[in-house]
């Protein structure tokens, strides 16, 4: 986990999007949440894009 | 130097390696776990290229992976910033993969990658990203056999480009243009692809397939309606029409209003509309990659073009652009889709991160070796393999080897062919196909129907001696990847009838159109391979014994797997594959396998194994 967010502080400097840092904060605490939620799932996609 | 190149976690996994700038080995994952498109880590793909290069990974220098996991990240948190609250399922199911799988991708890929190494070590301080375009554009560029070259990539998405120029010179290859998403001719031919009924990522060809069947009565919809279209080829698409961006589907209501009804449910019949839209939909592709070459080649002045990225496997569009004369040659990677795109980050390792010299191609075509680049088999171990299977054999020396499978192509059987190093890329190419012999009218719809398994609409490839080929195609450069298509001579096609003329849609198919109908479209282009005798000899020769007995230098070649199944790797793969549909003849090494001296208790019902494509 801690080199995930070395990767994302380093990321955002390089791309200088810091405004990027409380979006994906609250996005890992609530994607964390949907994790424990239910499982992933991509079946659905016709085509992911990611 | 050595570098590993991984592409993975999408689609076509694949791993190759780059000793010194060169190409020694390169492999998809779906060859060996017998997965269609494989996405998962290319594990397999990277044993064999480190056993190829008889080392591990503490001996390689540099692994680089073909695309910035976070840059892609970044892209699908504005892409639903910018949408919310629309696609709010979307991000629900796209988040929790991204929150446990891909942002730990170099955590997970540093895992899988430690067994792989003596020392279990610095496989973190190795790892190198490139971008997803670079990636594309290194493998365009780096192996062609231009010193200067104008270089396209053009393909569904990576991180943000959809399209990319970038100039390369030497060791050189420096950016100068992108599209960005969710703007994409690579997405827009995928919303037709799902529209028209076919699977997004694998039904393209198809598209491109039944092109030639239809009337491009909707280009002018699609070209007014969905998008702008620049002079200089930029464009950009009214996502009012499309739902790829946030949604679950790739068009959207609005495009349904468009062109008159919801998309064609898979595998239902095909209609006229479905023919009219595919061929409209690759028009407009066409046009868009003439105004973008023309703009090029007026733009830069170089007169060498190369080509990467999946709408570059488009060889209908590849074909035009050669022939609209703008770029003098043309040079498309032969691994264009994201499999290739393993390579092209190993180049970009090698020549732009490391800033080592590319390698000469030294008179060679190129520096692909043919893109025969994956596993082979010796003799012994083939016929190891093929006792062990329960096969039946005859081992021949190699004039006798060739006169025995021209007897069976003469006598219209479909021949497996399994010789030498497995190709790198979509298209079996000599070394991992079905062969058969395109004079016989019969022949097409026979492979489709009795050993393919597939929808009768599609043409097959011809494989022709490259000293003939102006013979036989409108065509005067080489074509070894077959990813150039190019009309039949007028010499060799046979007038339609006025009855014939008439007849529409798919009925058009089984009127014979040349002297090598079985290898001839509708429209009288072929998909051309041409066979050097520098990069695949046996295979020149078997072509030369079939021309020096019919008078005929061109065989039919299709991959050598049924619907749906990946092209067989091993020589297990082959004989079952041989066994499972109604092949009569395969040929593996020097041995020869005749089907009706084949124990029965071993066919295997094989048509519904594969999921279909």
């Amino acid at each position: 986990m801690l080199s995930l967010f070395k990767e994302l502080f380093a990321y955002m400097g390089a791309r200088k999007k810091w405004w990027l840092f409380p979006i994906i904060l609250v996005l890992l605490v609530v994607g964390g949440l949907l994790v424990l939620a239910q499982g992933s799932a991509i079946a659905p996609f016709i085509y992911t894009v990611f | 130097m050595r570098v590993l190149g991984i592409s993975a976690f999408y689609h076509d996994s694949a791993a190759a390696l780059l000793v010194d700038g060169k190409p020694v080995a390169a492999a998809q994952e779906e060859r060996f776990t017998r997965k269609k498109h494989d996405p998962g880590f290319p594990e397999n793909a990277i044993r064999y290229c480190l056993d190829e290069g008889g080392i591990d990974l503490d001996d390689v220098d540099h692994i680089a992976f073909f695309e910035k996991p976070l840059l892609k990240f970044e892209r699908l948190l504005e892409t639903y910033l910018a949408n919310a609250p629309a696609g709010y399922r979307s991000f629900k199911m796209a988040l929790p993969v991204w929150i446990k799988e891909k942002l730990f991708q170099k955590v997970g890929m540093v895992k899988s990658l430690t067994p792989l190494s003596r020392s279990g070590k610095g496989i973190e301080e190795k790892l190198l990203f490139a971008e997803h375009h670079q990636s594309h554009a290194a493998s365009a560029f780096f192996p062609s056999p231009f010193e200067e070259a104008v270089v396209l990539t053009l393909d569904g998405v990576g991180e943000w480009a959809t399209t990319s120029v970038a100039i390369g010179r030497g060791s050189t290859l420096e950016t100068v243009r992108e599209i960005h998403w969710p703007h994409s001719i690579g997405l827009l031919y995928s919303a037709f692809t799902y529209y028209t009924g076919f699977k997004v990522n694998s039904g393209e060809y198809k598209v491109m397939g039944l092109a030639p069947y239809g009337v491009p009565k909707y280009a002018d919809r699609i070209l007014n309606t969905l998008m702008d279209l620049k002079e200089d080829g930029s464009f950009w698409l009214d996502q009012k029409y499309f739902n790829y961006a946030t949604g679950l589907t790739m068009t959207s209501r609005a495009f349904d209003d468009v062109f008159g009804g919801p998309p064609r449910k898979s595998e239902t019949p095909l209609t006229q509309r479905e023919m009219d839209l595919a061929a409209s939909v690759q028009a407009v592709t066409e046009e868009v990659m003439l105004r973008i070459t023309r703009d090029l080649a007026k733009t830069y002045g170089i007169s060498n073009l190369c080509m990467a990225g999946g709408v570059a496997l488009n060889c209908v569009a590849n074909g035009k652009i050669l022939r609209d004369g703008h770029f003098k040659r043309i040079w498309v990677q032969p691994a264009a889709g994201d499999a290739g795109g393993a390579l092209g980050a190993a180049y970009a390792a090698h020549s732009i991160h490391a800033k080592k010299p590319r390698v000469a191609t030294n008179g060679a075509l190129d520096g692909m070796h043919g893109a025969y680049l994956g596993p082979a088999y010796t003799q012994a171990d083939i016929e190891q393999r093929l006792k062990k299977a329960g096969a039946k054999f005859k081992t021949y020396d190699d004039a006798g080897l060739l006169e025995r499978t021209v007897d069976a192509l003469e006598a219209g059987h479909a021949v497996g062919w399994f010789q030498g190093r497995m190709e790198f890329g979509p298209r079996a190419l000599g070394a991992r196909s079905i062969l058969g012999d395109p004079r016989n009218p019969e022949m097409q719809r026979n492979l489709n129907l009795k050993i393919k398994y597939r929808e009768s609409f599609r043409p097959f490839a011809p494989s022709v001696l490259a000293e003939d080929v102006s013979n036989y195609f409108d065509l005067d450069s080489e074509s070894p990847y077959m990813l150039l298509v190019a009309d039949v001579v007028e010499g060799r096609r046979r007038s339609m009838t006025e009855d014939e003329t008439k007849l529409f849609g798919i009925d058009k198919l089984n009127v014979p159109r040349s002297d090598i109908p079985a290898v001839t479209h509708v429209d009288y282009s072929a998909r051309v391979q041409t066979v050097h005798k520098e990069t695949n000899p046996r295979y020149h020769a078997l072509i030369s014994a079939f021309k020096a007995r019919t008078g005929c230098p061109v065989v039919v070649n299709t991959s050598f797997n049924v619907r749906g199944e990946p092209i067989v790797g091993t020589p297990e793969d082959a004989f079952r594959c041989f066994m499972g549909c109604e092949m009569e003849t395969l040929v593996v090494g020097n041995c020869v396998l005749d089907k009706s001296e084949q124990d029965p208790s071993l066919r295997v019902d094989y048509k519904d194994k594969f999921e279909l494509d």
